[in-house]
Protein backbone atom coordinates (compact mmCIF):
# COMPACT_ATOMS: atom_id res chain seq x y z
CA UNK A 1 0.00 0.00 0.00
CA UNK A 2 1.21 3.25 -0.56
CA UNK A 3 2.10 5.77 2.39
CA UNK A 4 -0.12 8.38 0.40
CA UNK A 5 -3.53 5.94 0.33
CA UNK A 6 -2.61 5.36 3.74
CA UNK A 7 -3.35 9.22 4.98
CA UNK A 8 -6.50 8.84 2.61
CA UNK A 9 -8.12 6.29 4.61
CA UNK A 10 -7.23 8.11 7.91
CA UNK A 11 -5.58 11.77 8.36
CA UNK A 12 -5.72 11.91 11.62
CA UNK A 13 -2.80 9.63 10.99
CA UNK A 14 -0.68 12.37 9.86
CA UNK A 15 0.08 12.90 13.70
CA UNK A 16 1.57 9.58 13.78
CA UNK A 17 3.94 9.97 10.68
CA UNK A 18 5.14 13.50 12.16
CA UNK A 19 5.87 12.16 14.76
CA UNK A 20 8.30 9.30 13.15
CA UNK A 21 9.91 11.59 11.31
CA UNK A 22 7.98 10.78 7.95
CA UNK A 23 7.50 13.96 6.20
CA UNK A 24 5.22 14.88 4.04
CA UNK A 25 6.22 14.21 0.25
CA UNK A 26 6.10 10.35 0.03
CA UNK A 27 5.67 10.40 -3.68
CA UNK A 28 4.10 6.86 -4.77
CA UNK A 29 6.71 5.14 -1.86
CA UNK A 30 4.99 2.69 -0.10
CA UNK A 31 4.28 2.44 3.43
CA UNK A 32 7.44 0.02 4.26
CA UNK A 33 9.63 1.79 1.67
CA UNK A 34 9.06 4.91 3.94
CA UNK A 35 9.12 2.95 7.37
CA UNK A 36 12.67 1.43 6.15
CA UNK A 37 13.82 4.77 4.97
CA UNK A 38 13.22 6.18 8.56
CA UNK A 39 14.05 2.95 10.47
CA UNK A 40 10.75 2.55 11.58
CA UNK A 41 9.75 -1.69 12.08
CA UNK A 42 6.54 -2.23 9.60
CA UNK A 43 5.32 -4.39 11.26
CA UNK A 44 5.26 -2.05 14.63
CA UNK A 45 3.92 1.40 12.57
CA UNK A 46 1.08 -1.06 11.24
CA UNK A 47 0.08 -1.96 14.97
CA UNK A 48 0.22 1.93 16.07
CA UNK A 49 -1.64 2.58 13.18
CA UNK A 50 -4.48 0.00 13.89
CA UNK A 51 -4.22 1.35 17.75
CA UNK A 52 -4.74 4.92 16.07
CA UNK A 53 -7.11 4.01 13.72
CA UNK A 54 -9.32 1.75 15.35
CA UNK A 55 -10.84 2.25 18.81
CA UNK A 56 -11.93 -1.14 20.42
CA UNK A 57 -8.97 -2.53 18.11
CA UNK A 58 -6.83 -5.87 20.46
CA UNK A 59 -3.91 -6.73 18.88
CA UNK A 60 -3.40 -10.37 18.82
CA UNK A 61 -0.76 -12.23 20.23
CA UNK A 62 0.89 -12.87 16.59
CA UNK A 63 0.67 -9.03 16.22
CA UNK A 64 2.93 -8.15 19.38
CA UNK A 65 5.32 -10.83 18.64
CA UNK A 66 6.06 -9.87 15.28
CA UNK A 67 6.66 -6.37 15.97
CA UNK A 68 9.63 -3.91 17.21
CA UNK A 69 9.06 -2.77 21.11
CA UNK A 70 11.76 -0.29 19.71
CA UNK A 71 10.19 1.37 17.44
CA UNK A 72 6.95 1.55 19.62
CA UNK A 73 9.46 3.21 22.00
CA UNK A 74 10.05 5.55 19.63
CA UNK A 75 7.00 6.55 18.59
CA UNK A 76 5.91 6.78 22.38
CA UNK A 77 8.82 9.06 23.48
CA UNK A 78 8.16 11.12 20.42
CA UNK A 79 4.53 11.44 20.90
CA UNK A 80 5.78 12.73 24.52
CA UNK A 81 7.86 15.33 22.90
CA UNK A 82 5.12 16.09 20.07
CA UNK A 83 2.42 16.71 23.21
CA UNK A 84 4.85 18.93 25.18
CA UNK A 85 6.50 21.28 22.74
CA UNK A 86 3.40 21.31 20.09
CA UNK A 87 0.27 20.28 21.86
CA UNK A 88 0.58 22.82 24.83
CA UNK A 89 2.09 25.54 22.87
CA UNK A 90 -0.33 25.64 20.88
CA UNK A 91 -3.13 25.68 23.35
CA UNK A 92 -1.31 28.20 25.91
CA UNK A 93 -0.94 30.53 22.80
CA UNK A 94 -4.78 30.16 22.39
CA UNK A 95 -5.84 30.10 25.82
CA UNK A 96 -3.76 33.59 26.63
CA UNK A 97 -5.93 34.94 23.98
CA UNK A 98 -8.94 33.30 25.03
CA UNK A 99 -8.71 34.65 28.81
CA UNK A 100 -7.15 38.44 27.48
CA UNK A 101 -10.58 40.48 27.89
CA UNK A 102 -11.14 38.59 31.52
CA UNK A 103 -10.59 40.21 34.57
CA UNK A 104 -6.75 39.95 35.98
CA UNK A 105 -8.27 37.40 39.04
CA UNK A 106 -9.87 35.75 36.35
CA UNK A 107 -7.01 34.91 33.90
CA UNK A 108 -4.72 33.92 36.89
CA UNK A 109 -6.71 31.30 38.12
CA UNK A 110 -7.61 29.88 34.33
CA UNK A 111 -3.93 30.18 33.17
CA UNK A 112 -2.75 28.50 36.50
CA UNK A 113 -5.15 25.68 36.34
CA UNK A 114 -3.77 25.09 32.64
CA UNK A 115 -0.12 25.09 33.89
CA UNK A 116 -1.07 22.78 36.43
CA UNK A 117 -2.32 20.68 34.50
CA UNK A 118 0.59 20.89 31.86
CA UNK A 119 3.37 19.89 34.85
CA UNK A 120 0.92 16.79 35.72
CA UNK A 121 1.57 15.60 32.46
CA UNK A 122 5.19 16.19 31.85
CA UNK A 123 6.12 14.35 35.69
CA UNK A 124 3.78 11.64 34.10
CA UNK A 125 5.72 11.84 30.83
CA UNK A 126 9.43 11.75 32.67
CA UNK A 127 8.28 9.06 35.03
CA UNK A 128 7.34 6.95 31.91
CA UNK A 129 10.75 8.49 30.05
CA UNK A 130 13.18 7.93 33.17
CA UNK A 131 11.63 4.16 34.90
CA UNK A 132 9.60 2.35 32.26
CA UNK A 133 10.78 2.73 28.85
CA UNK A 134 14.63 1.86 30.42
CA UNK A 135 13.62 -0.62 32.11
CA UNK A 136 11.92 -2.29 28.69
CA UNK A 137 15.12 -1.53 26.97
CA UNK A 138 16.91 -3.46 29.79
CA UNK A 139 14.44 -6.55 29.45
CA UNK A 140 14.80 -6.22 25.60
CA UNK A 141 18.96 -6.99 26.29
CA UNK A 142 18.33 -9.36 28.95
CA UNK A 143 19.78 -7.25 31.53
CA UNK A 144 16.67 -6.28 33.60
CA UNK A 145 17.60 -6.88 37.16
CA UNK A 146 15.58 -6.17 40.79
CA UNK A 147 11.73 -6.44 41.46
CA UNK A 148 10.13 -3.85 38.73
CA UNK A 149 7.80 -5.27 36.12
CA UNK A 150 5.81 -4.30 33.53
CA UNK A 151 2.56 -4.92 35.69
CA UNK A 152 3.83 -2.79 38.60
CA UNK A 153 3.89 -0.14 35.18
CA UNK A 154 0.04 -0.78 34.41
CA UNK A 155 -1.09 -0.41 38.11
CA UNK A 156 0.51 2.66 39.29
CA UNK A 157 -0.41 3.94 35.77
CA UNK A 158 -2.06 7.39 36.41
CA UNK A 159 -4.87 8.76 34.86
CA UNK A 160 -4.35 11.94 33.25
CA UNK A 161 -7.57 12.70 31.64
CA UNK A 162 -9.60 14.02 34.75
CA UNK A 163 -7.83 17.53 34.39
CA UNK A 164 -8.46 17.73 30.98
CA UNK A 165 -11.98 16.82 31.41
CA UNK A 166 -12.25 19.50 33.88
CA UNK A 167 -10.86 22.33 31.50
CA UNK A 168 -13.23 21.16 28.84
CA UNK A 169 -15.91 21.91 30.88
CA UNK A 170 -14.98 25.05 32.13
CA UNK A 171 -14.24 26.33 28.68
CA UNK A 172 -17.58 25.00 27.25
CA UNK A 173 -19.75 26.23 30.36
CA UNK A 174 -18.21 28.60 32.91
CA UNK A 175 -16.20 31.28 30.52
CA UNK A 176 -16.88 34.61 31.37
CA UNK A 177 -19.15 36.60 28.38
CA UNK A 178 -16.49 38.40 27.46
CA UNK A 179 -14.52 35.57 25.90
CA UNK A 180 -14.58 35.23 22.11
CA UNK A 181 -16.95 32.23 21.54
CA UNK A 182 -14.35 31.53 17.86
CA UNK A 183 -11.43 31.47 20.26
CA UNK A 184 -13.19 29.22 22.47
CA UNK A 185 -14.22 26.78 20.14
CA UNK A 186 -10.51 26.84 18.92
CA UNK A 187 -9.43 25.44 22.19
CA UNK A 188 -12.09 23.13 22.81
CA UNK A 189 -11.22 21.61 19.55
CA UNK A 190 -7.90 21.24 20.69
CA UNK A 191 -8.76 19.95 23.91
CA UNK A 192 -11.00 17.50 22.74
CA UNK A 193 -8.62 15.96 20.02
CA UNK A 194 -5.64 16.81 22.59
CA UNK A 195 -8.25 14.33 25.15
CA UNK A 196 -8.68 11.42 22.25
CA UNK A 197 -5.29 11.38 21.16
CA UNK A 198 -4.03 11.17 24.84
CA UNK A 199 -6.54 8.28 25.23
CA UNK A 200 -4.46 6.65 21.84
CA UNK A 201 -1.43 6.92 23.72
CA UNK A 202 -2.05 5.37 27.13
CA UNK A 203 -3.88 2.31 24.83
CA UNK A 204 -0.59 1.91 23.04
CA UNK A 205 1.31 1.89 26.46
CA UNK A 206 -1.47 -0.38 27.85
CA UNK A 207 -2.10 -2.95 25.40
CA UNK A 208 0.83 -3.04 23.06
CA UNK A 209 4.00 -2.18 25.20
CA UNK A 210 3.08 -3.88 28.62
CA UNK A 211 1.92 -7.07 26.91
CA UNK A 212 5.35 -7.04 24.96
CA UNK A 213 7.15 -6.35 27.48
CA UNK A 214 5.63 -9.42 29.93
CA UNK A 215 6.03 -11.79 26.75
CA UNK A 216 9.54 -10.54 27.17
CA UNK A 217 9.54 -11.00 31.10
CA UNK A 218 8.63 -14.79 30.56
CA UNK A 219 10.73 -15.40 28.12
CA UNK A 220 13.60 -14.46 29.99
CA UNK A 221 12.25 -16.34 33.29
CA UNK B 1 -32.11 -2.12 50.54
CA UNK B 2 -32.92 0.83 52.92
CA UNK B 3 -35.97 3.20 52.39
CA UNK B 4 -36.87 6.73 54.28
CA UNK B 5 -39.99 7.16 54.68
CA UNK B 6 -41.86 10.89 55.10
CA UNK B 7 -45.42 10.49 55.82
CA UNK B 8 -47.90 12.16 58.23
CA UNK B 9 -50.03 9.41 58.43
CA UNK B 10 -48.56 6.75 60.93
CA UNK B 11 -50.88 3.73 59.23
CA UNK B 12 -49.58 4.58 55.62
CA UNK B 13 -45.95 3.88 57.40
CA UNK B 14 -46.88 0.88 59.42
CA UNK B 15 -48.64 -0.53 56.42
CA UNK B 16 -45.00 0.07 54.32
CA UNK B 17 -43.31 -1.41 57.15
CA UNK B 18 -46.06 -4.47 57.11
CA UNK B 19 -45.10 -5.08 53.70
CA UNK B 20 -41.54 -4.85 54.09
CA UNK B 21 -41.45 -7.53 56.89
CA UNK B 22 -43.43 -9.73 55.22
CA UNK B 23 -41.84 -9.99 51.10
CA UNK B 24 -38.08 -9.04 52.70
CA UNK B 25 -35.58 -7.52 50.65
CA UNK B 26 -36.46 -3.65 51.76
CA UNK B 27 -36.09 -2.12 54.82
CA UNK B 28 -37.39 0.99 56.65
CA UNK B 29 -34.46 2.89 57.60
CA UNK B 30 -36.21 5.60 59.37
CA UNK B 31 -39.43 7.47 59.52
CA UNK B 32 -40.59 11.50 59.99
CA UNK B 33 -43.75 12.66 59.67
CA UNK B 34 -43.05 16.15 59.20
CA UNK B 35 -40.33 18.72 57.62
CA UNK B 36 -39.14 20.93 59.96
CA UNK B 37 -35.84 21.96 61.10
CA UNK B 38 -35.89 18.62 63.64
CA UNK B 39 -36.27 16.72 60.48
CA UNK B 40 -34.09 18.34 58.45
CA UNK B 41 -30.89 17.57 60.44
CA UNK B 42 -32.50 13.75 60.75
CA UNK B 43 -32.51 14.25 56.38
CA UNK B 44 -28.92 15.89 56.29
CA UNK B 45 -27.19 12.53 57.28
CA UNK B 46 -29.31 10.68 55.01
CA UNK B 47 -27.98 7.10 53.16
CA UNK B 48 -30.88 5.49 52.03
CA UNK B 49 -31.58 3.60 48.63
CA UNK B 50 -35.07 5.17 48.77
CA UNK B 51 -37.16 7.70 49.79
CA UNK B 52 -40.95 7.02 50.07
CA UNK B 53 -43.18 10.43 50.65
CA UNK B 54 -46.13 11.37 50.80
CA UNK B 55 -46.28 14.56 49.38
CA UNK B 56 -49.12 15.92 52.03
CA UNK B 57 -46.74 16.82 54.07
CA UNK B 58 -45.32 19.97 51.93
CA UNK B 59 -47.58 22.85 51.53
CA UNK B 60 -49.70 22.44 48.29
CA UNK B 61 -48.01 25.48 46.77
CA UNK B 62 -44.16 23.62 47.05
CA UNK B 63 -45.75 20.09 45.86
CA UNK B 64 -44.33 20.99 42.49
CA UNK B 65 -40.82 20.88 44.17
CA UNK B 66 -40.88 17.86 46.75
CA UNK B 67 -37.80 15.76 44.39
CA UNK B 68 -35.92 18.53 44.13
CA UNK B 69 -36.26 19.62 48.11
CA UNK B 70 -35.25 16.24 48.89
CA UNK B 71 -32.29 15.75 45.92
CA UNK B 72 -30.93 18.53 48.53
CA UNK B 73 -29.96 15.76 50.74
CA UNK B 74 -29.64 12.46 48.80
CA UNK B 75 -29.63 11.32 45.53
CA UNK B 76 -31.56 8.25 46.31
CA UNK B 77 -34.86 7.99 43.93
CA UNK B 78 -38.25 9.15 45.19
CA UNK B 79 -40.99 7.42 45.54
CA UNK B 80 -44.55 8.99 46.33
CA UNK B 81 -47.09 7.59 48.04
CA UNK B 82 -50.12 9.90 48.19
CA UNK B 83 -52.69 10.01 50.63
CA UNK B 84 -54.48 12.28 48.18
CA UNK B 85 -54.83 12.31 44.88
CA UNK B 86 -52.11 14.40 42.44
CA UNK B 87 -52.25 16.60 39.47
CA UNK B 88 -50.66 14.88 36.83
CA UNK B 89 -47.95 18.09 36.83
CA UNK B 90 -46.05 17.26 39.78
CA UNK B 91 -46.73 13.66 39.93
CA UNK B 92 -44.05 14.00 36.71
CA UNK B 93 -40.83 14.33 39.41
CA UNK B 94 -41.42 11.19 41.14
CA UNK B 95 -39.26 7.94 40.18
CA UNK B 96 -42.34 5.90 41.24
CA UNK B 97 -46.07 6.53 42.48
CA UNK B 98 -47.47 4.00 44.96
CA UNK B 99 -50.97 3.42 45.35
CA UNK B 100 -52.93 3.05 48.59
CA UNK B 101 -54.74 0.05 46.73
CA UNK B 102 -51.29 -1.75 45.28
CA UNK B 103 -50.51 -4.83 46.07
CA UNK B 104 -47.30 -5.74 48.30
CA UNK B 105 -46.46 -7.59 44.73
CA UNK B 106 -46.38 -4.23 43.27
CA UNK B 107 -44.94 -1.82 45.91
CA UNK B 108 -41.60 -3.85 45.66
CA UNK B 109 -41.64 -3.98 41.95
CA UNK B 110 -41.84 -0.56 41.60
CA UNK B 111 -39.69 0.49 44.23
CA UNK B 112 -36.99 -2.67 42.26
CA UNK B 113 -37.24 -0.52 38.87
CA UNK B 114 -37.18 3.06 40.67
CA UNK B 115 -33.83 1.91 42.57
CA UNK B 116 -32.51 0.18 39.45
CA UNK B 117 -33.32 2.81 36.95
CA UNK B 118 -30.30 5.01 36.12
CA UNK B 119 -30.19 8.53 37.89
CA UNK B 120 -31.69 10.96 36.15
CA UNK B 121 -28.72 12.90 35.23
CA UNK B 122 -29.79 16.25 33.71
CA UNK B 123 -32.21 16.49 36.99
CA UNK B 124 -35.71 17.64 36.33
CA UNK B 125 -34.95 20.80 38.15
CA UNK B 126 -32.28 21.69 35.60
CA UNK B 127 -28.40 21.10 36.49
CA UNK B 128 -28.12 24.55 39.54
CA UNK B 129 -25.87 24.16 42.29
CA UNK B 130 -28.33 23.89 45.31
CA UNK B 131 -27.49 26.57 48.15
CA UNK B 132 -26.28 23.66 50.33
CA UNK B 133 -23.90 22.56 47.36
CA UNK B 134 -22.43 26.00 47.10
CA UNK B 135 -21.08 26.01 50.44
CA UNK B 136 -19.61 22.88 50.06
CA UNK B 137 -18.48 23.89 46.69
CA UNK B 138 -16.39 27.21 48.89
CA UNK B 139 -15.12 25.03 50.99
CA UNK B 140 -13.56 22.92 48.80
CA UNK B 141 -12.10 25.60 46.68
CA UNK B 142 -10.11 26.69 49.90
CA UNK B 143 -8.39 23.54 50.70
CA UNK B 144 -11.07 22.07 53.24
CA UNK B 145 -11.04 18.67 53.97
CA UNK B 146 -14.17 16.11 53.99
CA UNK B 147 -13.82 15.86 57.76
CA UNK B 148 -13.17 19.68 58.48
CA UNK B 149 -16.40 20.47 55.98
CA UNK B 150 -18.78 18.02 57.97
CA UNK B 151 -17.74 19.54 61.13
CA UNK B 152 -18.38 23.23 60.15
CA UNK B 153 -22.18 22.03 58.92
CA UNK B 154 -22.28 19.50 61.47
CA UNK B 155 -23.55 16.59 59.18
CA UNK B 156 -21.97 13.20 58.07
CA UNK B 157 -18.82 12.78 56.31
CA UNK B 158 -21.14 10.25 54.15
CA UNK B 159 -23.20 13.78 53.05
CA UNK B 160 -20.23 15.85 52.14
CA UNK B 161 -19.33 13.07 49.46
CA UNK B 162 -22.96 12.60 48.58
CA UNK B 163 -22.84 16.57 47.76
CA UNK B 164 -19.51 16.54 46.34
CA UNK B 165 -20.84 13.65 44.21
CA UNK B 166 -23.42 15.88 43.02
CA UNK B 167 -21.16 18.89 42.56
CA UNK B 168 -19.05 16.97 40.33
CA UNK B 169 -22.02 15.30 38.44
CA UNK B 170 -24.07 18.83 37.74
CA UNK B 171 -21.02 20.93 36.55
CA UNK B 172 -18.84 18.07 35.06
CA UNK B 173 -15.84 19.04 37.11
CA UNK B 174 -13.47 16.40 39.43
CA UNK B 175 -10.62 18.06 40.93
CA UNK B 176 -10.34 20.17 43.29
CA UNK B 177 -7.85 22.93 41.19
CA UNK B 178 -11.10 22.70 38.37
CA UNK B 179 -13.80 23.17 41.49
CA UNK B 180 -11.89 26.21 42.47
CA UNK B 181 -11.64 27.51 38.84
CA UNK B 182 -15.32 27.15 39.09
CA UNK B 183 -15.67 28.79 42.70
CA UNK B 184 -13.76 31.36 41.62
CA UNK B 185 -15.07 32.34 37.84
CA UNK B 186 -19.18 32.03 39.45
CA UNK B 187 -17.76 35.03 42.13
CA UNK B 188 -18.27 32.09 44.72
CA UNK B 189 -14.93 33.36 46.43
CA UNK B 190 -12.76 35.90 45.76
CA UNK B 191 -9.44 35.20 44.47
CA UNK B 192 -7.68 36.17 47.88
CA UNK B 193 -9.06 33.33 49.92
CA UNK B 194 -7.45 30.78 47.69
CA UNK B 195 -3.88 30.09 48.41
Amino acid sequence: MKMADLVEINYRLLAVLARLGMNIGFGEKTVSKVCEETGIDTAAFILICNMYSYQGYMPTEETLESADPESVLKYLHNSHSFYMEEDFRKLEKVMNELVAPCSPGQKKVILDFLEGYKTEVERHFEYEEQVFFPYVRAVMSGTACGDYSASKFEENHSNIEEKLNDLKNIVMKYLPHECSPQLASDVLFALFSLSEDLGKHTGIEDLVLVPMTNRMEKKEA
Amino acid sequence: MTVFLIMPSRIMARGIEGVFHDLGEFKVAGIVSDISSREESILRNLSVDTVIVDPAVFAHSSRGNVKHFISEYTDAPVVAFPSAPMDDESSKQYDAILNLYDSPAEIIHKLRSAVAAPKDSSGTEGSELSAREKDILICVAKGLINKEIADLYNISIHTVITHRRNITRKTGIKTVAGLTVYALLNNLIDPSSVE
